[in-house]
């Protein structure tokens, strides 16, 4: 009895470790976040790889412009932050920390492109609460998540994985990171992929 | 003993649910204004001018209560939280305007503890916004749990008593906007 006793207690605490929602507790969000539960931590096969050039792509932006990898070329180094969907916890809680974090990004010569697959409205009535971003957020929407397919990243109900890519001017992806979906990955894993990418350069002229 | 194993699960998710859906049986609260703080244990900062200002030496942990002074002021924040980043500036104001106040300097304590920030984000957001009160890494969200898991930006008061006890003043949810009247409120409801 004492077996089951346990088994049940073990249940117990699975059950309200599932029901903690610690993120996306700003104010800013007030009552507006869905909490979906937790979620299987990965749902896909990252199919780019580090080391290889990346697939050009090309998607529509909050500025209402078209934004393609491409266009980046020879110039800067790109982070792709990939967020599973607006208003919810985790990913409510992730890009206002980056927008606070240009210095970063500028010192290491790269942008960042946030994207989802949400459609533009709903992109920007969310990133709206977060207050002006300095970077680009695009919508992965239609062909819905096409392009987070194409990296591997889509998972079975639709929405993207929480994944961080880093990109160099020449296109080849040279960081790749899925985190478990219901994390937020450290700002640290990300400054220091960017500081490596920066001295990998001036290594290799 | 498998009719067994399928009633203590049953019993187990019908328990979960009933705590669920009841939240004033197991809903953990914020600290409510008379009461005491729940146990938040924090890390002895490294810097010396920290150590200072809170009354600490050494290394090791300490409470809250701990703190010299005869009230604590402790922010939960978030470095991802929009409003903790706007309010920041202000909250820098209140801490420079207590500590150019020869009445309060010393008898008042400003801390702030990054709700699910990592040692490097509570660092980067105090170099960011030029902190200079201490502030403290909570990585795990075990602080910001055991304090109900509030919103962000979120403030406590409390006063420390000549015998060591301590009691909430002050247990609310928002931004202060402004540093003097904040800093009023706080010595009206303190009783400094």
């Amino acid at each position: 009895m004492n077996k089951y006793f346990k088994i049940q207690m073990v249940l117990l605490t699975v059950m309200l470790f599932v029901s903690s929602h610690a993120f996306g507790r700003s104010e800013a969000f007030k009552n507006n976040i869905y909490n979906p539960g937790i979620l299987k931590p990965i749902d896909s096969v990252l199919k780019v790889k580090v080391g290889e050039k990346v697939p050009d792509f090309t998607l529509p932006s909050l500025s209402g412009q078209k934004i393609s990898l491409s266009q980046f070329r020879g110039k800067k180094n790109v982070v792709i932050s990939f967020v599973p969907a607006a208003w919810t916890p985790v990913c409510s809680d992730q890009w206002p920390g980056y927008n606070i974090a240009e210095s970063f990004f500028q010192q290491n010569d790269a942008i960042l492109l946030g994207i989802t697959v949400d459609n533009l409205p709903t992109l920007f009535a969310w990133t709206n609460q977060m207050g002006k971003l300095w970077f680009a957020v695009l919508s992965d929407f239609y062909p819905h998540g096409k392009m987070a397919e194409t990296f591997g990243v889509l998972r079975s109900d639709g929405v993207s994985e929480r994944a961080l890519f880093v990109i160099d001017k020449e296109g080849i992806l040279r960081y790749a990171h899925v985190e478990d979906i219901n994390k937020r990955p450290d700002l640290e894993i990300l400054v220091t992929e960017l500081e490596k990418l920066n001295k990998n350069r001036i290594k290799s002229p | 003993m498998k009719k067994v194993l399928l009633y203590s699960i049953l019993a187990g998710f019908l328990i979960s649910q009933f705590i669920f859906t009841c939240p004033a049986v197991a809903e953990v609260k914020p600290p409510e204004v008379g009461s005491i703080l729940p146990e938040i244990i924090l890390n002895v900062p490294k810097e010396p001018e920290h150590q200072k200002y809170l009354g600490l030496t050494g290394e090791g942990t300490f409470k809250i209560p701990e703190i010299k002074g005869k009230v604590v002021i402790y922010e939960i924040y978030s470095m991802y939280c929009p409003f903790c980043q706007k309010e920041a500036p202000i909250v820098n104001q209140l801490f420079q305007k207590i500590e150019s106040n020869e009445r309060l300097k010393g008898k008042v304590k400003l801390i702030g503890i990054g709700a699910g920030n990592s040692v490097f984000e509570v660092d980067f957001f105090r170099k960011n916004y030029d902190v200079k009160f201490p502030l403290f890494p909570d990585t795990d969200f075990s602080i910001h749990k055991i304090m109900g898991e509030v919103r962000t930006p979120y403030f406590v008061g409390i006063k420390i008593n000549a015998d060591g006890t301590h009691t909430v003043f002050y247990s609310k949810l928002g931004t202060i906007n402004n540093a003097d009247e904040f800093l009023s409120l706080i010595v009206k409801l303190s009783g400094l």
